[in-house]
């Protein structure tokens, strides 16, 4: 099972891009564990500068703004 | 171009006299709010694709890898203006610029020119006040920020940081950067920029002709000179006040530039007017509270202090050269 987590403060960017890789995660219909990071020194562990950032199995995958397609592309790879 | 436009809905299409006081107003802000969304709209890309090209990533690492001898400030504050400012990471961003042993000034005029300086208060000047304010807004933007970092720098102030942050100094930084690496050509990229500028336009565009519909209305109610006795009054006050005034006012930054032109218009000095601006931008409590994270209060208090004192220097500064 993947493991992806949403590292991000609490800002609009943050959690827009949480309710998209929700939304993908339904729409593919996969057993994944989402988790929302939002404490900045366990957020800082993944050595990030930009947030939002995405992480999947403990890899920092992408970061900013995120759309439907491209989260879509990255949870299928 | 737009101006006809402008009369042409408002004279020809709705009927209004073009000669009374509500055509002006409503002219006035049809013409405003196009122009300036379309300004914002192109700032916003031009922004865009600079950025594509020079990540944030690539300053840290030019700024821990070369020997600068004073250039680092200013090059820390330009990246700062053309970086686009979120609060939300202004805190990875300083963690990782301590992280990469840049010293703290540096990594400070970073901090005072990013949100000082970003496309949106740059679109809002160009269409409000012109192009020779807008440069003198930039250029002090950038000058304050490395006036600051080095002031700041000077004062030994990596005692005040957090301590988990300073723990984090101490340790090796390892480069994770690989998934930076991935060379989009510049047509895959243009899309996601030209998205990203319509979601800044978006995001501000309800603040934007709210400020220029205030704007409109003062202007054509508010006489000529109206605010020019009472600014005699505050004189030199009148500079420190407005920075007070301008720190808790955040969320309505682009909205507030359309307001402050007219009120230049109506008597208010420029250099007063540029310090609230900047005050309103560069010094907000949202930022403070997320500072917090990693300096002590007594830090996030010196760094506010000086950056509203040069902010204030500015104002006297122009108002005394522009009387």
């Amino acid at each position: 099972m993947k493991e992806i987590k949403i590292l991000g403060t609490g800002c609009a960017g943050c959690k827009a891009l949480y309710a998209t890789v929700e939304k993908v995660v339904a729409d593919l219909g996969v057993n994944v564990s989402l988790v929302k990071e939002e404490d900045i020194m366990n957020i800082m562990a993944y050595n990030v500068m930009t947030l939002p950032a995405l992480v999947i199995d403990e890899k920092v995958v992408a970061k900013g703004k995120l759309s439907y397609d491209e989260v879509k592309a990255l949870l299928t790879k | 171009m737009i101006q006809k436009f402008a009369d042409w809905l408002i004279f020809d299409i709705f009927g209004l006299d073009s000669t009374s006081r509500l055509g002006g107003s409503i002219n006035f802000f049809v013409y405003d709010s196009i122009k300036i969304i379309i300004l914002l709209f192109g700032i916003s890309i031009v922004m865009g694709i600079i950025n594509a090209y020079f990540p944030i990533e690539r300053l840290r690492n030019y700024l821990t890898t070369h020997k600068m001898y004073g250039f680092q400030y200013l090059l820390a504050s330009v990246f700062g203006a053309i970086t686009p400012f979120c609060s939300c990471s202004s805190i990875p961003l300083f963690i990782g610029f301590v992280k990469g042993g840049i010293p703290l000034g540096v990594t400070f005029a970073f901090l005072i020119t990013s949100p000082l300086v970003n496309e949106v208060a740059v679109a809002m000047f160009l269409g409000t006040f012109g192009v020779k304010v807008t440069a003198i807004y930039v250029g002090c933007g950038i000058l304050l920020g490395m006036i600051g970092g080095v002031l700041l720098g000077k004062m030994n102030l990596e005692r005040y940081l957090s301590p988990w942050i300073i723990q984090m100094q101490k340790m090796q930084m390892e480069a994770d950067d690989a998934y930076e690496s991935n060379h989009l050509t510049f047509t895959q990229r243009l899309p996601g920029i030209i998205k990203d500028a319509l979601g800044i336009v978006k995001g501000v565009s309800l603040y934007v002709i709210i400020g220029i519909a205030i704007g409109a209305g003062i202007h054509g109610y508010v006489p000529e000179g109206f605010f020019t006795e009472f600014m005699q009054k505050a004189g030199i006050f009148g500079v420190p006040a407005s920075v007070i005034i301008a720190i808790p006012m955040y969320s309505n930054a682009a909205g507030i530039v359309p307001v402050i032109q007219v009120f230049v218009a109506k008597g208010i000095p420029l250099g007063t007017a540029l310090s609230f601006m900047m005050s309103v931008v560069g010094l907000s409590l949202p930022e403070a509270t997320m500072l917090k994270k990693v300096m002590t209060w007594k830090l996030i208090g010196i760094f506010f202090g000086t950056v509203a004192l040069m902010i204030m220097m500015l104002g006297w500064t122009f108002n005394i050269i522009l009387q």
